[in-house]
């Protein structure tokens, strides 16, 4: 039925703000989504202000230094800082983006940082992707054959490799998912842009011998035909790969095999 | 309560329904007629503005413009019926409103097309 009311914690009040060092020379604001689920209050949005002048070039050196010298509160997940783990994917200055790839100067005023959109919250900027993880898991992302093992590797043409190419680069960041509107209103059934590109990145892989039983899974009107392209996906991807055409190729496959 | 089950058992959760390209194809297919059609029925509404009742009844009693009519109709309708469905797919989430709401599309859609049908008929046929 019709939802009135708002689901808990999603009015977001106004938080602390942490004043710029007095002897700073480039101030720039942030103003970063914080809920504690420890402490039974709404979330808030706090304002920290750095000298960008004394520190790395990217949002996530600014968030590591707000966490070290400001507030060691401050929840975020990051590792690799050069784009290739996928672990600070997070909604800046209204795009959802890495936050390791994506450059202070890049963006004008203060700087909002939330975390990625229509996910459960576990604490500030760390979303709770699980169920996206686990439909990753559905889709059986890894090589599936009937023929015996060859006695060295797999061998594939230098062409069908190539099919591969802006699929094999995705590193799972969600950043496309959560920025799709039909995987905010559907996520329980939708696969989602993320989980669609690597389930095409198997039926594109001229080595896999179930492509067949990977359509079967896939054709229903909510796991892949909740897509209407909006390209969200497209323009949200750090790694300016396209969910949109990997959707678009299954699509084709699928009329393929059956007009 | 709470729901203890793992997520890969909610991400499975009921299977594939093995169809849905039917819908998406067919959709693309009245799409793609449905611009000549319509076309169709604007120029002739915009030919015929400012004509009498006769003159109309006329036009549209001719078997030939009867037939373009009653594609159009069913092609638009179709079309209609697949188009509201996704919306409601889309953004109803409740089980049996989603469902009232789907069997409400299919006779509203039928009603629409088989009252135009008739209309058509019964200027062409007299």
């Amino acid at each position: 039925m019709v939802e009135i009311a708002l689901p808990a914690n999603s009015k977001i009040g106004k938080g602390v703000a942490h004043p710029a060092p007095e002897e700073a020379k480039q101030p720039r604001t942030l103003k970063i989504y914080r809920w504690n689920p420890d402490d039974e209050q709404n979330p808030r949005v706090d304002s920290y202000t750095i000298d960008a002048d004394d520190c790395g070039p990217m949002v996530l050196d600014a968030l590591i230094k707000v966490k070290n010298e400001i507030d060691s509160t401050l929840t975020f997940r990051r590792s690799c800082r050069e784009g290739i783990c996928g672990s600070c994917a997070m909604n800046i200055d209204g795009q959802n983006t890495l936050a390791c790839t994506k450059g202070i100067e890049e963006i004008k005023g203060d700087i909002a940082i939330y975390p990625l959109p229509h996910m459960p919250v576990i604490k500030d900027l760390v979303p709770d992707l699980s169920s996206l993880y686990a439909q990753y898991q559905a889709i059986e992302p890894w090589l599936k054959t009937d023929t015996p093992q060859p006695q060295n590797e797999w061998q594939q043409s230098r062409e069908d490799r190539e099919q591969l190419d802006g699929l094999y680069e995705c590193i799972l960041c969600a950043c496309c998912s959560t920025s799709c509107p039909s995987y905010w209103w559907n996520s329980d059934k939708y696969l989602g842009p993320a989980v669609l590109l690597q389930a095409y990145r198997w039926l594109a892989d001229s080595r896999d011998e179930k492509t067949g039983e990977r359509l079967d899974d896939l054709e229903d009107p909510f796991r892949v035909y909740r897509c209407h392209t909006i390209m969200n996906c497209a323009k949200a991807c750090p790694k300016g790969l396209s969910p949109a055409k990997a959707i678009t190729e299954i699509k084709k496959m699928m009329v393929a095999r059956e007009v | 309560m709470a729901d203890m089950r793992t997520p890969l058992s909610r991400a499975r959760g009921l299977g594939s329904a093995k169809k849905g390209t039917e819908h998406f194809w067919m959709q693309r297919v009245t799409a793609l007629a449905n611009i000549p059609l319509m076309m169709f029925l604007v120029g002739a509404l915009v030919v015929h503005a400012g004509s009498d009742y006769t003159t109309m009844t006329g036009f549209l009693g001719n078997p030939f413009i009867g037939v373009v009519m009653l594609l159009l109709i069913f092609s638009a309708c179709y079309h209609m019926r697949l188009g509201l469905q996704v919306v409601i797919e889309d953004y109803i989430h409740g089980e049996a409103t989603k469902l009232l709401a789907l069997i409400a599309n299919q006779f509203f859609t039928l009603t629409i097309a088989v009252a135009c049908a008739l209309a058509v008929a019964k200027l062409v046929i007299g």
